[in-house]
């Protein structure tokens, strides 16, 4: 019986792979590789080039990573070298914790009454067409949804840094900020990055908060202030009105993209994290 | 000398004023959440169907029952083959399979919900020709398999090896064993990885969309569609209408009430229950 | 020693090819203490959990060989029945901790699903608590937790544990090794006593607790029987040069 189990899981995670396969089929029969090197995606006359979303996703998520960077890099400081204990450690550990339990549809619904509006008078003030809506807003709702992801696999390798070697180096006489750019964040610097890439992979994949503010326009955004898509957004946009079978083909095949995309960056994540040995 | 330990000083007040910042888009979500939350919510909001926009008195009695019953139905899909499967890898620890399926689960955890979503519309929508209670909860519970495995393997690891000795020593059987002596002293790491997978999905709606689609009325069917918070809070936030996005604050606000009671059960759970060796 | 309770005839064992046991040949008379003792790593412990069929659990196991209990080969008995009759305390206390003490002591009957009326149940805890001598110190909190009660403490609830099932024999690795002097000198008075209804195979790294508490004695050394005989005998006068070293101190 619990073979079995073990077997049904292993089961499920092939099942899934090869279902979104099967099911890109028509879309790879009628585009091909055009698929992945085409500019336009128009149901209406069948033309389905993921590119504009591929960049939306890119775009989003790396941004968001970029904004979020100094402040979880921050926190994991916070809480694992500067204070690890005490009523503030406390309150952050929380705040953390909430932050990373907050609903993504909440999250959008947040965005698209009180950033949107903020977005939108900072592009008027600088003269930016003001949509307010689009990929730079979606980014900024994605950087804060990944903070406490990032912050959290940080703090946890930044706590395994031995207590010795940070002592060798401050009886050399370096200063604390010293320490730690030379002692605490190269010695973890593995666990960070592995921390960066899971939160990216979660961002890529990250559904509703982005399809709220995004602006959902299927060109390629111009600019970071441009309405744009991502491939989890159009997905969820387009598929239950997909108008014929090879347009619902083509949103699986997105859906297949993503899986192997995040599927990559995970698998790479969880090896680096199984070599430390922390807790992911 | 003098430079040094100012730009030491320096570093830390910018690690702290960076680190506090980041709390402030949480500060305001909930100072909001709870501000326009509360406002909307009164009784009827709990026992009353959704109203058209324009009418007043409307509820969400049908998204709070549909959110229940989908999480129920998850519950019924993962709980049994995660906790198996955790006890699986925990027994078979050195087997390649272990760590063949210990693989599969960290990436399983690493899709995308809304590739979860087409999965269930392909396994289950397309073959019942409908939208329903019953692909949302599949979906909802396949979201919950790897942390049901991921905490149920960690709780079993725990637990020292000798204490299946002793009880094997007695002249007990495997299944005995298993289920009187481990699984009883893993039951608070087992229960709180359900717990808090539950508080997972219960806001989750992107694998929602398209199976169980959503449902204005009440619906105790499972081969039917049903609402849940989350889709509700999504469908209603992209109105246009104020009434409609009051009544998405007051969802919001059940719903992440919901969530935190959830996690501060998981936390009181993993410590009450605690097995001592 | 020809009608011994427990005989092992041509034994073998070991893990993968390598081979720790090599043609043991020992016969136990019954209600008597038998110490096992001899050096770190010589196979004590793999030996005794051969008597109970652990040893077989671990997946790259072997053993070739035939174990006699009443003249029947353990090995074509189910494993089951065989542990029922010969109960096993570790070498570190293992009370069950889901279970309260009163549960700890019939939890062989509990794993085993044999259902039985509350007064007999009654009976049996505070029997067997009393040949352990836990009963005075633990008859106030019987529906507590096991874990709560001190190391001591906690092996003899083990002991009482495999006493409970009234084996024919029973196998202790090592009991003392995590315990203190004065828990130490509770459990060697205990053995001496148990001895009246059970056969007691003792595995122990000391000399002289096998010295003070064992009717006989087996010295083991890199997985061979060196010597068996009368605990009095075998410290007086050994035969072999390498029993008179491992009592002398020279080595282990
Ligand atoms: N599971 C196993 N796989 C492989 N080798 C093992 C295993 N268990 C024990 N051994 C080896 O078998 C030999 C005998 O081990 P055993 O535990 O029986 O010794 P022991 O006499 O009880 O020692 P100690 O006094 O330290 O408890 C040792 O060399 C040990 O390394
Ligand atoms: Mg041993």
């Amino acid at each position: 019986m619990l073979f079995g189990a073990g077997i049904l899981l292993l089961l499920l995670l092939t099942g899934i792979f090869f279902t979104l396969l099967i099911g890109s089929i028509p879309a790879i029969k009628a585009s091909g590789i055009k698929f992945l090197s085409g500019t336009s995606w128009n149901p209406v006359t069948g033309v389905y080039g993921a590119v504009p979303f591929v960049i939306g996703t890119l775009l989003t998520s790396f941004l968001a990573l970029f904004i979020s960077l100094p402040f979880s890099f921050s926190i994991s400081l916070f809480l694992g070298e500067y204070f690890k204990k005490g009523a503030l450690a406390e309150f952050l550990n929380y705040a953390t914790d909430i932050l990373a339990s907050i609903p993504s549809v909440i999250y959008g619904f947040w965005g698209l009454l009180f950033l949107v509006p903020i977005v939108r008078k900072f592009e008027l003030s600088f003269h930016i067409l003001p949509y307010g809506v689009g990929i730079f807003t979606a980014s900024l709702i994605l950087a804060v949804m990944i903070i406490p992801y990032t912050s959290y696999l940080a703090k946890e390798v930044i706590l395994l840094v031995p207590q010795d070697i940070k002592e060798a180096a401050y009886s050399l006489g370096a200063t604390r900020s010293e320490v730690i750019r030379k002692v605490i964040v190269p010695y973890s610097r593995s666990g960070i990055f592995a921390g960066i890439l899971l939160s990216l992979g979660r961002a890529l994949g990250e559904t509703m908060a982005v399809t709220m503010v995004i602006g959902n326009s299927n060109l390629i955004p111009g600019s970071i202030f441009s309405p744009g898509n991502t491939m989890a957004s159009v997905i969820a946009n387009e598929f239950t009105e997909a108008t014929n079978d090879v347009h619902l083909s083509a949103l699986i095949e997105l859906g297949l993209l993503l899986f192997i995309i995040t599927g990559i960056i995970n698998f790479i994540g969880n090896i680096i994290i199984k070599k430390l040995s922390i807790k992911g | 000398m003098q430079r040094r330990i100012i730009k030491d000083k320096l570093f830390e007040i910018i690690i702290i004023i960076l680190a506090m910042v980041s709390t402030l888009p949480l500060i305001l979500i909930l100072f909001q959440i709870v501000k326009k939350g509360i406002a909307s919510i009164n009784w009827s909001f709990f026992v009353n169907l959704p109203q058209p926009p324009g009418e007043t008195g409307g509820g969400v009695s049908n998204a709070i029952l549909g959110t229940f019953i989908l999480i129920v139905i998850a519950g019924v899909f993962s709980i049994l083959l995660g906790v198996l499967g955790g006890t699986f890898i925990s027994e078979y620890k050195d087997k390649k399979i272990s760590e063949l399926i210990r693989l599969c689960v960290n990436i399983f955890q690493g899709i995308p919900s809304i590739v979860i979503g087409i999965i269930v519309y392909i396994w289950i929508v397309m073959p019942l020709h409908r939208f329903s209670a019953l692909s949302g909860g599949i979906a909802l519970g396949i979201m919950m398999l790897p942390l049901i495995v991921k905490s149920t393997e960690e709780t079993l690891r725990l637990i020292p090896s000798s204490l299946k000795e002793a009880s094997l020593a007695l002249g007990a059987s495997y299944t005995t064993t298993m289920l009187r002596v481990i699984l009883p002293a893993g039951i608070n790491g087992i229960l709180s990885g359900i717990l808090i997978s539950v508080s997972r999905v219960a806001g989750e709606t992107a694998p929602l969309l398209f199976t169980a689609f959503g449902n204005p009325f009440m619906n105790f069917n499972i081969f039917k569609p049903v609402d849940s918070l989350p889709l509700l809070i999504f469908n209603y936030s992209m109105s246009p209408y104020p009434e409609w996005h009051s009544i998405a604050w007051g969802a919001s606000f059940v719903l992440i009430s919901f969530i935190i009671i959830l996690n501060i059960l998981t936390k009181m759970v993993s410590r009450k229950w605690k097995t001592v060796f | 020693m020809e009608n011994g309770i427990l005989k092992i005839l041509n034994f073998y064992a070991g893990y993968n090819v390598k081979t720790i046991l090599t043609n043991i040949n020992l016969s136990i008379p019954s209600n008597k203490v038998i110490s096992i003792m001899g050096p770190s790593g010589c196979g004590k412990t793999t030996l005794i959990r051969c008597i109970n069929r652990m040893h077989e659990l671990q997946p790259d196991a072997n053993f070739k060989g035939r174990i006699l209990l009443n003249e029947k080969n353990i090995f074509e008995t189910s494993p089951i029945l065989v542990r029922r009759k010969i109960g096993m305390v570790f070498q570190k206390p293992n009370p069950f901790p889901t279970m309260s003490i009163y549960d700890n002591v019939v939890s062989g009957y509990i794993l085993n699903g044999i259902k039985m009326p509350r007064i007999e149940k009654d009976r049996i805890v505070e029997e067997t608590l009393r040949k352990v001598y836990l009963w005075d110190e633990v008859m106030d909190s019987l529906h507590r937790k096991g874990t709560f009660l001190s190391g001591g403490q906690q092996q003899r609830l083990c002991i009482a544990r495999a006493m409970a099932m009234n084996p024919e024999i029973i196998l202790l690795d090592e009991p003392t090794s995590a315990l203190d002097p004065k828990a130490t000198a509770k459990i060697e008075e205990l053995i001496t006593k148990i001895k009246k209804s059970v056969t007691v195979i003792l595995v122990t790294h000391n000399t002289a607790q096998a010295a003070r508490v064992s009717d006989f004695t087996a010295f083991l050394y890199l997985g061979e029987l060196v010597e068996y005989g009368s605990t009095e005998k075998l410290f007086t006068t050994p035969k072999d040069k390498r029993t008179e070293e491992y009592l002398t101190g020279k080595f282990g």
